[in-house]
């Protein structure tokens, strides 16, 4: 096992290698530039030229990109184009805000998405499968922007229960450590900015999540229905095992390896970012870093985020890939 | 027999219920705690930077606003200027020479004091490259703006003189421009590369923390020379999408917001605790026809020079290229109807290249009435008596000149259609779509402007004059040439005398309106919202937000 983790992780430099030389090509070869982005309609060719030059974007692509390489190798993603911060803060101070939705969301779809396919794989074909199935599809069809726009409009304004947007009540003192907003409200002990930010993060969290819920709960439906055909299962209720315990305790474990894929998967592109929801709840995560990156042609914040992204999705794939072996014995690696 | 249940439906339906009993229980506590005044804004985007000097966007401006203050200010609710940190001024007889003299007792926000030396520092680090602190920006206002600035010296610690290399009469609006706002040179020289983030000013409020994408917020200069503002705290909150804005509004979790969707003007009218403020924008917005030939400026002096012949433009199209053409379109077009039912009434027709506040606008003139009968005599006449097809470029975005361009490019298909003018649509991401359209690759586009100093040459000039047919970064991007507009555009930059400068700009106004080489479609209003509680706020022209005299009953 412990060679099989070292032989994945050498097998990133070249996918990374891959990622960034394609990304660095195609974001250069777009028409448009960061001087002319940031001078606008002020544009004269001299400053233009001269911001080229200050950047080193006269180089020749395969020049640019090998000096990049080389810095990224001692630890400096550079300074973005049009903010003048450092790469390294810009993604560091919005990736938190992006973890924490991202688990919030997950967690929504997977409490929500498993319980609704175990309901609809037990009691298949009865009106809760039917309704749920159905729910399902409402959810992976609904844009994400309008459901977000009617959650807030209903929880929000109608109601009243719910905040709109932002990550906390802006009014509460509220001192960062970590950028972890519900941990650092835990560890400096301030329990009205802990309801706040967890209270912020109901919406977003509901509206990002329900696409990933729908197809957990279609997933874990199909290898619910599968694992209950088989005979073991028959076996099991014959011994007079209660059916909480049958469907719980043995057919629930056996199922998850797919919901486990699914789970990995989603979750390692919501580390991404996801921009429409961030939009709409005005959530400060990575997805509207880096879109706005791009349309501005920030190269180095561009370059920074998609390295960034690669490194997380392809080591969230290698724990979803040791998890299989928990949780199905007759997974193994060596 | 199997027991049926699965899930203890009891105890998944009790977390639920405490979850939104907890929820519910807190949300309702918002501002009992605080007897601070505390005024969130909401923003359509973050800043990029908090240098003043070094950038370009609105977002930016607004909080800096805030934080900094120049030698001179615009009246309230004016884009007239008058003092600020400097007291008086002087300009010599030729023109050349600004002497100013500075406010004495003025601290910046570290404590340090505001003088000579701050305003030389401020200056010199945006124009001269051998400044050490040059190399931590683009200036990108300065090459556009200040370029008559020879230098900027310091006389005696409360006094500095500008020279100008040639005359500019709209260098003293120029002045008040964020730009060449005032910043504490020993903050500068502490945080060197970071002091983008670390902004000290003299003005009424003071930065506290700026959480990227989040908020930035400000806290009241108690010192400030003019007295301690009433707010105790101003945040600038960034809620991207214009219908998140309003619901944070509805959900008073906001107290101010800007850009609202004109479609959402009934629900907030219909608002009693809301107000609505509007009043006429510096902008205009307007459909360019490219009338065919730009220059490349090989010497880079932003003029064209004998040797820098008139070439045609990627986009050449020749009907654009015949007056009676671009008149027929003016004619074709019913702006008064745009205006109403597009705009949603939140902008004025516009007839000149300029809003109607400016000096110099010429309000004799008479705009192309909608007239279909007449647009298809000129067109015929022109030798189009069954019009043509072309393409119409659309901007992606959202301008304070014109905030749905899409639906704004279909009226005006349709309006041409009925004048036998076919167009089809092309759109691309904006700031590609600002390259192509300086490079003239169009023959009709979209495009507008919003002014920087409230000066008409920086309508009129930026606009209209032919030495700003640069190919690859055209302000004029109708590529239209005409020498006598520009003579009359450049004497009017370098006279002083209003009266002689009004007049040279009414003259080109009728010039323009002859050729027609735009079609002329709205000022915007810029509209604000804020809850009834907030008094003082005053609408500025220029569109800057200035927050000191606000206060929150």
């Amino acid at each position: 096992m412990k060679w099989y983790i070292i032989k994945r992780l050498l097998q990133i430099i070249p996918v990374i290698l891959g990622v960034t030389i394609i990304a660095f090509t195609l974001i250069h070869i777009a028409p448009g530039d960061p001087a002319r982005n940031m001078l606008g309609q002020h544009a004269s060719q001299q400053e233009i030229d001269e911001i080229r030059t200050k950047y080193g974007l006269d180089q020749p692509l395969y020049v640019q990109y090998f000096i990049w390489l080389g810095d990224v190798l001692q630890g400096d993603l550079g300074r973005s184009i049009l903010s003048h911060e450092q790469v390294t803060i810009e993604i560091a101070s919005r990736f938190p805000n992006t973890i924490e939705l991202a688990i919030a969301a997950m967690l929504f779809a997977i409490l929500i998405g498993v319980i609704a396919g175990i309901i609809s794989a037990t009691k298949q074909y009865s009106i809760a499968d039917y309704s749920v199935m159905g729910i399902a599809l409402f959810g992976i069809s609904m844009p994400v922007f309008w459901l977000g726009i009617m959650l807030m409009m209903i929880f929000g304004v109608y109601l009243g229960w719910l905040p709109i947007g932002g990550r906390i009540d802006l009014l509460i003192p509220f001192h960062r450590v970590t950028g972890f907003m519900v941990l650092d409200s835990i560890i400096t002990a301030n329990g009205a900015a802990l309801i706040s930010v967890l209270s912020h993060l109901i919406l977003p969290a509901i509206a990002l999540g329900t696409i990933p819920m729908a197809i957990i709960a279609r997933t874990t439906r199909s290898s619910m229905l599968e694992i209950l055909r088989q005979d073991f299962i028959r076996t099991e209720r014959a011994k007079g095992l209660s059916e909480r315990v049958v469907i719980y305790k043995h057919a629930l474990r056996n199922a998850m390896v797919p919901v486990v894929t699914v789970v990995g998967l989603n979750f390692g592109l919501l580390l991404s970012g996801a921009i429409l929801t961030e939009t709409v709840f005005s959530w400060p995560g990575v997805g509207r870093l880096v879109v706005d990156a791009v349309y501005a042609r920030d190269y180095p914040l561009v370059i920074g985020c998609i390295l960034v992204f690669a490194l997380v999705f392809v080591i969230v794939n290698l724990i979803t890939d040791i998890l299989y072996t928990y949780i199905d014995p007759r997974i193994h690696y060596d | 027999m199997r027991r049926d249940y699965i899930i203890n439906k009891k105890a998944v339906v009790a977390i639920i219920f405490c979850i939104m009993l907890i929820a519910i229980s807190f949300s309702g506590c918002v501002q009992e705690e605080s007897k601070e005044k505390v005024l969130i804004f909401a923003s359509a985007g973050d800043a990029d930077k908090l240098d003043p000097a070094d950038v370009t966007d609105g977002e930016s401006v607004e909080r800096m606003d805030n934080i900094f203050e120049g030698l001179v200010e615009y009246k309230s609710g004016s884009s007239e200027i008058q003092p600020c940190l400097a007291t008086s001024w002087n300009i010599s007889d030729d023109g050349l020479n600004i002497t100013f003299n500075l406010r004495h007792g003025v601290k910046f926000h570290d404590g340090t004091d505001f003088n000579a030396d701050a305003v030389v520092f401020s200056f010199e680090r945006q124009y001269n490259t051998s400044h050490p602190y040059n190399q931590y920006g683009e200036w990108a206002y300065w090459g556009y703006m200040f370029s008559d600035i020879k230098e900027v010296q310091k006389i005696d610690d409360y006094t500095v003189k500008i020279v100008l290399s040639k005359p500019n009469a709209a260098m003293m609006t120029s002045l008040a421009m964020f730009t060449v706002t005032i910043v504490s040179p020993t903050n500068a020289e502490k945080w060197k590369e970071d002091a983008f983030k670390h902004p000290v000013g003299t003005g009424p409020f003071k930065f506290v923390e700026w959480i990227k994408d989040d908020h930035i917020t400000l806290e009241a200069n108690k010192d400030y020379w003019r007295g301690a503002p009433k707010l105790d705290k101003l945040i600038f909150r960034v809620i991207l999408d214009p219908s998140s804005r309003l619901l944070a509004l509805q959900a008073r979790e906001i107290h101010g917001m800007e850009f609202p969707d004109p479609a959402s003007f009934n629900t907030i009218k219909a608002d009693t605790n809301l107000q609505l403020l509007t009043a006429p924008g510096m902008n205009v917005g307007y459909l360019a026809m490219n009338c065919g030939y730009g220059y490349n400026d090989t010497n880079k002096n932003g003029v064209r020079d004998p040797d820098e012949p008139w070439v045609e433009t990627p986009g050449y199209f020749e009907p654009f290229t015949n007056k009676s053409v671009r008149q027929a379109i003016n004619y074709a077009i019913n702006k008064t109807s745009i205006v109403e039912n597009l705009y949603k009434g939140t902008a004025i027709v516009a007839k000149n290249g300029m809003p109607p506040f400016m000096l110099g606008y010429n309000d004799a003139i008479v705009d192309y009435p909608y007239n279909t009968t007449k647009a298809r005599e000129l067109l015929t006449q022109a030798g189009y008596p069954n019009g043509f097809n072309t393409t119409l470029w659309v901007m992606p975005v959202s301008r304070p000149y014109m905030f749905d361009p899409p639906k704004i490019g279909e009226a005006i298909q349709s309006y041409l259609a009925d004048v036998n003018i076919n167009v089809d649509f092309y759109q691309i991401d904006w700031s590609t779509y600002l390259e192509k359209t300086q490079s003239g690759e169009h023959p009709m586009c979209l495009l507008g402007w919003t002014g920087d100093n409230g000066d008409p040459d920086n309508f009129m000039n930026v606009l209209y004059g032919e030495n700003q047919c640069t190919l690859g970064t055209a302000g004029n991007v109708a590529f239209y040439n005409n020498s006598e507009l520009q003579s009359l555009l450049s004497d009017a930059l370098q006279t002083y005398d209003t009266t002689e400068r009004a007049n040279l700009y009414e003259q080109a106004q009728v010039i323009l309106h002859e050729d027609a080489p735009f079609v002329y479609l709205a000022y915007a209003n810029q509209n604000l919202v804020f809850t009834k509680n907030v008094q003082g706020f005053v609408l500025n022209p220029t569109a800057r937000y200035f927050f000191y005299p606000v206060d929150l009953t």
